[in-house]
């Protein structure tokens, strides 16, 4: 940029200037939100490393802290939803696999159970307990990819690699599996389109013996770690009232100290024949969030143990028909997905073709409660916040 | 069609009596699936019901219009005028503290085209009532934000995809859709070849794209 014609900046700071105005006035519409004279608005994405995705926030700042935010969504809006009402029940399964797409597994779990639901059959326990297994691998990967990505944005960058070494061999069972590592569509309505291959309980035991010891090294890298718990204790502090209010559900809403957990107090799949325990953290806080997710990867070890020792012979696939037509009626079938209450209503009026299918996303729900976690915080705990609530946007927008 | 299942009166072996059509293929599948009873046991959901209606029906008289079960599930229909009181003492007395989730359902040739269905869950009782307001095309419904928060972003997106307004929201302005879109796709009305086509012409210079 030579000397005398306006540079960058400038233009950037011209342009600043008018595009202001309009989050200005966007931001008029809450209580309060009018810019004082020391306060400044910044965007932040929707091309941002650390928004994990296309997720655009407009932060009103006052000096360094945040005084306020809007988080602005459905830059991924692909109308799910709407082609649900244009696709036969079995047609619709791999879409759902493109919401959450760290998580495939889960998301077809919900699905194909929601639909079973409704048109009253069950799977047999062989697949069930075959589903309870990969859908606990599912939820391991996509904590790891969480604290890896987590764990960056803080600024350590090393527990990326580990973690993604880790992931690395759990999409290599989904491929044995089913030959999909991300979006698997590994299930069936009904059961199972694949039984298990041959070596399956040898891989995950195999896995999960490792995972012990990778689970420690990861400890060693962050829990006791200065900068890591300077950056994380005290940041993003949501109450369990607050928490409850927001309707924020899985990891985040136990480690305000709610005990729930869908795969206890709703049992499906097979989750209600194994013993694991539901970690709770005390004060909702970003360290809170960590340790509680840290804990639930042991326990979904813990669960993947059982569940290998004895998986039921038997059929794969329930009774059910090449052309699926559930009765009139509606159903509402929620599970524990890996970010929180995965929740399917669909409503039937006895053809072939879902009426409605509502997708009651867990991304979508707890991003929600982003502004309540991030007024007062510095401007570099934004990132931290973002990062602890586990958002994919693929879900948020659908 | 889920406003035509049984009036509220046996919800504890609700699910076997919805339509003449119905019950030959829905009830005899569950048949073999009854003996593993462990699954899904949402603290014996029958009785339960029925109290939990008998007390709504005290309380609230012709306001709740219907009551139903379908698998499983408890389903009240109330009246769109009296959502806010009904809203507050679910809230406040039956405990269901937590909004799971916020939706509607278009069905354009009834005489009131939407409804708007709200999936709580009360951590108090484990269980999840769903309530049900219809609202005719115009019609607004009142806005639950203030029982619970989370309906803010639910409702908002409700707005934008089925154009329901809610009176009283702090903020109805589209959410996943760009602000000047036009019309609201999930109403079945909203044909997406229509869209389709009319963004070609416009910007491609063809007929269609199909």
């Amino acid at each position: 940029m030579g000397a005398g014609e306006p540079g960058d900046r400038e233009r950037a700071v011209a342009e600043e200037g008018s595009k202001n105005q309009t989050v200005e006035n966007t931001l008029k519409a809450g209580p309060g939100t009018l810019l004082g004279a020391d306060e400044l608005i910044l965007n932040m994405g929707p091309q941002h490393p650390s928004t994990h995705g296309v997720l655009r926030v407009k932060l009103k700042l006052d000096g360094e802290r945040v005084a306020g935010s809007e988080c602005v969504i459905g830059y991924l809006h692909r109308g799910v939803e709407k082609i649900a009402e244009h696709r036969t029940y079995q047609q619709f399964g791999p879409y759902v696999d493109r919401m959450d797409y760290v998580a495939a597994v889960s998301n077809g779990l919900g699905y194909c159970e929601a639909v079973e639901k409704l048109l009253g059959v069950e799977a047999p326990p062989r697949a069930k307990v075959i589903r309870t297994i990969l859908t606990e691998l599912q939820r391991i990967a996509s904590h790891l990819l969480w604290l890896g990505t987590h764990a960056l944005d803080i600024g350590a960058l090393t527990p990326l690699f580990y973690c993604l070494r880790e992931r690395e061999e759990i999409l290599k069972i989904f491929e044995k599996y089913c030959g999909a590592r991300l979006t698997t569509h590994a299930f069936r309505i009904g059961g199972l389109q694949y039984d298990a291959y041959d070596t399956l309980e040898k891989d995950t035991e195999r896995f999960c013996n490792d995972f012990h010891r990778r689970i420690a090294e990861y400890e060693e890298l962050l829990t006791g770690n200065r900068i890591w718990i300077a950056r994380t204790q005290g940041v993003g502090i949501l109450s369990a009232e607050d928490a409850i209010a927001m309707g924020v559900t899985g990891p985040v809403l136990r480690a305000s100290g709610v005990q729930w957990d869908i795969r206890k107090a709703m049992p499906y799949a097979a989750y209600d024949q194994y013993e694991f325990d539901v970690p709770v953290g005390k004060t909702g806080d970003t360290y809170d969030r960590y340790l509680v997710r840290m804990e639930e990867m042991r326990q979904s070890v813990r669960i993947c143990m059982q569940a290998i020792q004895n998986i039921p012979a038997g059929p794969i696939l329930g009774k059910v028909g090449k052309v699926m037509k559930p009765p009139v009626g509606e159903v509402y079938h929620a599970i524990e997905a890996p970010k929180g209450e995965l929740g399917y209503y669909i409503v039937s009026d006895g053809t072939v073709q879902p009426y409605r299918v509502r997708i009651r996303p867990p991304s979508f729900v707890n991003l929600q409660a982003f502004d309540k976690m991030v007024r007062g915080h510095l401007v570099a705990d934004v990132v931290a916040i973002i990062g602890t609530l586990d958002i994919v946007l693929g879900e948020v927008d659908r | 069609m889920a406003d035509d299942p049984k009036e509220q009166q046996p919800p504890p072996l609700g699910s076997a009596g919805e339509k003449p059509a119905a019950p030959g293929a829905a009830p005899a599948p569950p048949k073999p699936v009854a003996p593993p009873v462990p699954k899904a046991p949402p603290v014996g959901p029958a009785p339960l019901d029925n109290d939990l209606v008998k007390r709504y029906r005290a309380r609230f008289g012709a306001a709740i219009r219907e009551a139903v079960e379908d698998r499983k599930q408890a389903i009240l229909v109330v009246e769109r005028e009296h959502l806010a009181e009904i809203a507050r003492y679910t809230h406040d007395e039956e405990k269901f503290n937590l909004l799971s989730d916020l939706t509607a359902v278009d069905w354009p040739k009834r005489e009131k085209r939407f409804d708007v269905v709200l999936n709580l869950y009360s951590f108090t009782h484990n269980a999840r009532l769903r309530l049900k307001v219809q609202a005719g095309a115009g019609e607004s419904v009142t806005s639950v934000s203030g029982v619970w928060p989370t309906a803010n972003w639910l409702e908002r997106e409700v707005y934008d995809m089925f154009g329901i307004e809610f009176a009283g929201h702090p903020n109805l302005q589209r959410i996943l859709l760009p602000e000047e879109w036009q019309g609201f796709p999930l109403r079945k009305d909203y044909d997406i070849l229509t869209q389709d086509q009319a963004w070609v012409r416009e910007n491609l210079g063809i007929e269609s794209g199909q």
